[in-house]
Parts: C-alpha cells; structure tokens; sequence
C-alpha cells in the first residue's frame, strides 16, 4: 500500500497576475478510492489537480505528503486536458518516462509495446504522435502516465473526446489501476462517469470546494443549493 | 558585352573541366565554413534550448544582446579578430593571423547569434507545448534541454544551415583575417573579390556560380526540411 497518504491540504491557494485561480483550499485526502472533481467551467478544477500535483505555483498554505514531497513527486503522474504530444513515435512518447529513468531502451520499447496494447494504441506505434486524433491523443497520454506505474494519476478530464466505446475502455483501464493500488484524482464533466468511477466528490466552486460528499451522498442528496443546481443542469450562481 | 560572353563561356569550361584553382578554392571554403559551422552549431544550439528552459535574472537581456549581435557588421567582427590575433594582440603568440583558423574563429562569432537566436525562437515554442508534461515527469534541465534539441532537431537544422549559408557568403571578415593568401587563405568570396579587381571574370563568374549553387542548395534543403517537419516525417 502507498506510503503517501495522508495528503494534507491546509489554506492552499495560487493565483495568477493578482487573480486567485483556485484556493484557499482545506483538505485531507486518505490512501484507496478515487477522488472526482466536478464543478461549472472556470470553477478552478484544472487549477486544483495542478496545485495538488505540485506544477502551479503555491502562493499560500501548505500541501503535504505523509512520504515527503520529494519522493511524493516520483510516485505522481498527470494526464493533461489537452495531452501533450511530443514530437516522437508513440512508442518513443510512451517509452520516454522509462528512459528518464534509466530503463534500456530495449526494455522500454517492450513496456511501451505492451502499454499500448493495453489503451488500445497497438496498430499506431510507429505514427507521429502529433498526427494522432484527439481521442487518441487522450488514451496515449493515459499509456504514458501509467507506465511509470505511479501511485498517484491525476487526470483532468481524460475522457472528453473519447467516444462511447473508448471512454467505457478508458473506465476500465483506470478501475484496473485502482484494484492495484493507484490512488485517482480526477477531473470531469461527465456525470455518468463520476458516478460510476468515484468514491467520493469535491465540488468545486469559484475556486473553492463548495460541497464534499462521498458519492451516494452527493449525487443522492446534496447539501447545497449550488450543487442541486448544477446536478440539475442549471446555471449555477 | 563581349567580355561578358567571353568570361561566361570560359567561366563554363572551367567548371566542366574541373579546373584545379577552382576545386581547391571551392574545397578550402566548405572546410572553413562546415568547422565553422560545426563548431558554431555546438555553441548555439545548448545555448538557444539554455535560453528556452532555463528562467534566470539576465535572461532578457541575454536575449536583447543576442538579437543585436545578429546585425553586428562582419567587417567589424574582422576587425576585432584581427586586432586580437595579431602580433600585439592578446592572442599573437598563437599566431594565427592569416591562417585558416583565424577565418573560422570570425566565421563562428558572426554566426553563433545567427544561429542561437533561431533556434532559441523554435525551441521556446516547443517549450511551451512540453512545459508542463517535462515539470510534471520531474525533468533535470538537461533532460529538457536534450527533450527540445532532440524533438526541434528538423528546425535547428533549419537554423544551421541559414548559418552555413551567411558564413559561406561573408568576404569582409575573412578578407581582413585570413588575407586571402593564395594556396593559403583563398576562399570563394575573396577570390572573387580579387579576380574581379583584376579583370578575371572567367574565374570570377565560376566561383560565382559555385556560391549560387551552394546558395541555392540550402535553400532547397530549407524548404525540404520546413515540408518534412510539417508532415512530421522524421
Ligand atoms: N494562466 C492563467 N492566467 C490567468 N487566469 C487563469 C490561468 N489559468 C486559469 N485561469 C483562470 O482561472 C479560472 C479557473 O480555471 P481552471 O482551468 O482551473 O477551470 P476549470 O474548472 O478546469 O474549467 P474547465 O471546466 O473549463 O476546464 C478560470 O477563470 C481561468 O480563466
Ligand atoms: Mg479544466
């Protein structure tokens, strides 16, 4: 089991040219589960993950890993809302995190091999990543995250150009990763999604987490008015 | 207009037949400028990824002086060489004035800005497509830096070869430096300079039409290379 839980959030918050992008943020996440970020455009979702994983800068308060942030930073993996391509094969984009880490590029190619067999990637191995279409780009991104096989995948919305079929494998990709161990993080818009994958929901307001529940209790019966509204499909104040 | 007709057509025999000045020119200027390039590209291309990655406090600046160097004159760059070469200078005992190591020396500080410039323009936009994917996976600067110069390979060439053909064409500062010494220091652009003085167009118009030709060629390679990029070929 990790050794990085508990994570403990205390008045986190960053901002951009004066503006607060999301915080101050209050929050204790425990090891096992899958943590979902909901909330309207612009709520600061995107905001939050990367304040969490550590690539914003932090203006105030503190993020805490119980393991220490250094080794917290080697454990941690993102999948970005718009992945990044590099400019290599999707072997090579796949392989990259291993080669960082000193695996022979022998042994790397084979992972990355197996890797997009696994996201269903295994015919577009020697393409350009950047010739990729945008669901493509998504499940490529999710490959190279996991290779590393970290413990904890942040994802900011990982499913949104994925079609039916794509997403439910992408679903079961990341309960896979949850059975082992991974700790999940994860933004969406989808609330089909949300319901089927989280254990609990942070709900996210004008930057703030405006309502935490553990799914049944969101979804079933919120607390706030905001929530019920946007549960509902309504413009939320 | 006669000794037009008569300088093209034996400009011609000279090249069809290879002639032994011409070659030997032609040679002593590609090996001048491909170190130059060379070692030009070793100094440039770390320095644009350097300057891509890395945020430090004269930054800005470095960048401000790069981008003036660029327009720096390469009789000025001679100049500068030459005094530092020369018996007095700090640099005579070497005694490199009028060899052709004095001309790579200019040639390399006219186009390190060139060349560093470019790429450092290429490689801050590949920068802000990997930013945050290379933080993310908790990159060493070196890391990054290898990840753009690896990945902005097609467009360093491209940056490169807009070296090669500044340096290749440049006369003043190679003039001053090397002295255009037959046999020596002779290279294209001061050749040419010297046979037209003397009323030698046959040679003259056969060197040209190298230059023309080598002109030509990179820029061919330019354009082939800025296709190949878009279509992500290799
Ligand atoms: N670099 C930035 N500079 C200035 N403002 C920013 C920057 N990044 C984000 N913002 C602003 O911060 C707010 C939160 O943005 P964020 O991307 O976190 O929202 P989000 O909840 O992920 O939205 P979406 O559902 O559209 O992805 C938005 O109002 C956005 O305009
Ligand atoms: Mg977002």
């Amino acid at each position: 089991m990790s050794d990085m839980f508990p994570l403990i959030v205390e008045g986190a918050l960053t901002r951009r040219r004066g503006k607060v992008l999301v915080g101050p943020v209050d929050l204790r996440l425990e090891a096992g589960g899958v943590t979902i970020v909901i909330g309207p455009n612009g709520a600061g979702k995107t905001s939050l993950l990367r304040m969490l994983h550590g690539i914003a800068r932090l203006n105030a308060g503190r993020i805490e890993w119980a393991c220490g942030q250094e080794r917290a930073r080697e454990k941690q993996a993102f999948v970005f809302q718009t992945p990044v391509m590099l400019r290599r094969s999707v072997r090579d984009n796949l392989a990259y995190p291993l080669r960082l880490g000193g695996v022979t590029r022998r042994e790397a190619r084979a992972q990355a091999d197996a890797m997009a067999e696994k996201v269903g990637l295994g015919d577009a191995l020697g393409r350009p990543a950047t010739v990729l279409s945008g669901g493509e780009r998504q499940k490529l991104a999710l490959g190279r995250a996991l290779i590393r096989s970290p413990q904890v995948l942040f994802l900011d919305e990982p499913c949104a150009s994925l079609d039916g079929r794509a997403m439910r494998e992408v679903e079961e990709i990341l309960k896979t990763a949850v059975q082992d161990g991974v700790r999940l993080i994860m933004s969406t818009h989808n609330m089909g999604q949300a319901r089927r994958l989280a254990s609990e929901v942070l709900f996210l307001l004008g930057g703030k987490i405006h309502e935490r529940g553990s799914t049944v209790e969101f979804f079933d019966a919120p607390k706030t008015a905001q929530a019920r509204a946007f549960l509902n499909g309504d413009i939320v104040e | 207009m006669s000794d037009l007709w008569d300088g093209l057509s034996q400009a011609w025999i000279l090249l069809w037949t290879l002639d032994a000045d011409l070659v030997e020119i032609t040679a002593r200027s590609l090996q001048v400028t491909l170190t130059a390039l060379a070692i030009a590209s070793a100094i440039a291309l770390p320095l644009g990824a350097f300057l891509a990655v890395r945020r430090f406090r004269m930054r800005r600046l470095t960048i401000a002086v790069l981008n003036a160097l660029m327009g720096l004159p390469p009789v000025v760059v001679g100049l500068v060489v030459y005094v530092l070469l020369s018996r007095a200078g700090p640099f005579g005992v070497l005694g490199l004035l009028f060899t052709p190591t004095a001309m790579i020396i200019a040639q390399v500080i006219i186009i390190v800005p060139l060349i560093a410039s470019i790429a450092h323009q290429a490689l801050r936009e590949l920068w802000s497509d990997y930013h945050d994917l290379l933080i993310s996976l908790n990159t060493s600067h070196v890391q990054r830096m290898s990840a753009l110069l690896w990945d902005g390979r097609r467009a360093l060439l491209t940056a490169s070869l807009a070296g090669f053909g500044r340096a290749i064409g440049e006369v003043g500062a190679i003039m001053i430096v090397g002295g255009n010494i037959d046999h020596h220091t002779r290279v294209l652009t001061t050749a040419i300079a010297l046979e037209t003085g003397k009323g030698d167009f046959a040679l003259a118009l056969a060197l040209g039409f190298i230059l023309i030709g080598l002109a030509i060629a990179v820029n061919l390679a330019i354009h082939w290379l800025t296709r190949t990029e878009q279509e992500g070929r290799w």
